[in-house]
């Protein structure tokens, strides 16, 4: 037996070897996460920054003057253009110079002189509905505010009420997306590295080499798995730094649990990426498998970008199957809720039956070979 | 059956859904023989050769190799056979005592054994200056003598070569069957496949696979007799054709 773990090691520093060799291989494995997290992370922010707002007036006087102050005041919107008549504006929109736009109503500062409600409206481009969203409660945010220390006791400016945003949702966008870019971008990575290096070693003949020899499936999968275990580590490491300098996400859980649960949700992805290699023949195909069968469903099945519970039943049952929905789960309720493993145990034990059932059946697929 | 035999296959069988690839086939090879394998693309060598190796259940007949039974006692058949595949074995990333240092743990030499074959055997290929340098940046000829002489570090009983020679220039290949030779000549049984039919003519004994069933076995001058040619080419040529008589069951 401790003949067999010499074996192990022998495997283990040659994997070592292959890793540390290929430099560049190895900074785009362990930078990209970061570097995707910080390009995701951007791309998927719903916050909305220089809305381009058309302002039309036709009876300009000190009181739209301050509310128009307002805008320009703010770094959110940039006035594109102020016009006199309301049909001008439709242009503005349609060409999309202007994503929005506040329109006075004739008579306002008069109406609101008289402690009557005076009317803004306001005119979203909502193409994009999220974003039309967002700076429609942007907007809002801005007249309310104005409302508020113009100091009126009855409604000086009347607006339709709206579901809102809070003003400054930067926080709390990242707070929802980060966990989840964390486990989409490490499942990709790491299912990746494993399929590649195992199918790179099916084209070259090693493998065939490794299987006539007397080690067992297990130290195969074993000497792949476990150096790229540390690698991943690395990369959650990484993360989660990133998570919390870039992104402002709060830790107010356990780091070393965070940790813990990373690796296993790494260990989790490597299987899947053995898994794959040694059902797949070339590298092309395995690459093509690992990212199909990671990004496609940790994206739609995570709960990463679209709620659970907004699914289908039929989906939301698929998303159990989707190692990534536990790890975002585990991920928010460290990060965002400060929970412990008294109440991750359940997702914790999916993940580890998970890493289990990966890890047998692609020692399993080794054996398939023998058979 | 032989129970000297280095490999005794009887009846070997293997299919995959309805297609036979390897259709009852029965050979011996007897010790310290150079057994050429040949046949064509597709007629069930790679098939044999797996069966044989450990890596595929045959669906029926029987077999041992180095007197273990290919069912039953894979594991003491992988301890006992060399293999190098016809891609090529050795991690090309690594260097050459690297690669020497991690087969020598995977067939449980102990560090000193793996230190001194490492030495003799660099100075047996005259590769003492090449031992750190990267596989990748040494020559193919030299690479495939280094990939057998590393198929031979745990002094295998029988060794495969799966064709150890493709794309080798004919120096070489020379060369590298004179390896052959003196691993024959120290006891080593070497059961290899080729494509090239001058290289049948180096073998002791050949066999040569037809649609999943031997077509031939024998010395080449046996077969090249019971055919009336002058080469195993034409051997080959008469029993692959398929306008050709079945000379199979003349042989």
């Amino acid at each position: 037996m401790p003949r067999r773990i010499i074996a192990l090691i022998g495997l283990l520093r040659k994997e070592t070897y292959h890793i540390l060799r290929d430099r560049r291989t190895l900074a785009v494995i362990t930078l990209m996460p970061v570097v995707q997290v910080i390009i995701f992370g951007y791309a998927i922010r719903t916050d909305v920054e220089h809305v381009r707002i058309a302002i039309v007036d036709p009876t300009p006087d000190p009181s739209t003057m301050a509310l128009r102050g307002r805008f320009a005041a703010t770094d959110t919107f940039h006035i594109v253009a102020v016009l006199r008549r309301a049909e001008d504006v439709e242009p503005l929109l349609q060409r999309g110079d202007a994503q929005e736009a506040l329109v006075f109503e004739r008579d306002f500062a008069t109406r609101l002189g008289r402690g009557l409600p005076a009317r803004v409206q306001i005119v979203v481009d909502a193409t994009e509905p999220n974003t039309g969203s967002a700076i429609q409660a942007y907007a809002l945010q801005v007249i309310q505010q104005y409302e508020r220390e113009a100091g009126a006791a009855r409604p000086a400016v009347q607006i339709v009420p709206q579901v809102r945003m809070r003003f400054n949702p930067t926080r709390e966008s990242s707070n929802l997306f980060v966990p989840g870019l964390m486990a989409f971008v490490l499942t990709i990575i790491s299912s990746l590295m494993t399929a590649i290096t195992l199918t790179r070693e099916k084209e070259t003949g090693t493998l065939e080499t490794l299987l006539v020899s007397p080690l067992r499936p297990w130290h195969i999968v074993v000497g792949k798995v476990a150096p790229y275990l540390l690698i991943g580590f690395v990369s959650v490491i990484g993360v989660i730094i990133e998570a919390r300098l870039v992104f402002s996400v709060p830790l107010r859980g356990s780091l070393l649990l965070l940790l813990a649960e990373g690796l296993l949700f790494i260990l989790v992805s490597l299987s899947l990426g053995i898994l794959i290699s040694a059902r797949t023949s070339s590298q092309r195909v395995a690459m093509f498998g690992a990212l199909v069968g990671t990004m496609l469903p940790t994206m739609l099945l995570s709960g990463f970008i679209f709620p659970l519970e907004s699914l289908p039943w039929p989906l939301q049952a698929a998303s159990l199957i989707v190692p990534a929905r536990w790890f975002v789960s585990v991920a928010r309720s460290i990060m965002l809720k400060g929970i412990g493993i008294t109440y991750l145990w359940r997702e914790t034990l999916v993940l580890m039956m998970m890493a289990i059932a990966l890890l047998g059946l692609s020692t399993a697929s080794f054996k398939a070979r023998l058979d | 059956m032989n129970g000297d035999a280095a490999i005794v296959a009887k009846d070997l069988t293997r299919s995959f859904g309805r297609f036979v690839a390897c259709d009852h086939i029965s050979f011996d090879v007897r010790p310290g023989e150079v057994f050429g394998f040949l046949g064509a693309n597709g007629a069930g060598k790679t098939t044999a050769i797996r069966m044989l190796t450990g890596l595929l259940k045959p669906s029926g007949g029987q077999a041992t190799v180095a007197g273990f039974d290919v069912y039953t006692q894979s594991d003491s058949i992988k301890r006992h056979i060399g293999y190098m595949s016809q891609r090529f074995s050795l991690y090309e990333d690594l260097t050459v005592a690297e690669n020497i240092r991690l087969y020598g743990g995977i067939y449980d030499l102990a560090d000193a054994a793996i230190r001194d074959r490492t030495a003799s055997m660099l100075s047996r290929l005259g590769f003492e200056h090449a031992a750190h340098e990267f596989v990748r940046a040494i020559p193919l000829g030299w690479r495939q003598k280094l990939a057998f002489s590393v198929a031979l570090l745990h002094e295998p009983r029988i060794v495969f070569l799966d064709e150890p020679t493709s794309g080798v220039d004919p120096v070489t290949r020379r060369q590298f069957w004179e390896m052959i030779y003196e691993t024959a000549a120290a006891g080593t049984t070497v059961f290899v496949t080729t494509h090239y039919m001058d290289e049948a003519e180096y073998c002791d004994r050949i066999s040569i696979m037809v649609a999943g069933r031997i077509g031939a076995i024998g010395a080449p001058h046996d077969l090249k007799r019971q055919c009336g040619v002058n080469s195993i080419d034409e051997v080959f040529v008469r029993l692959v054709r398929p306008a050709a008589t079945q000379p199979g069951s003349e042989a």
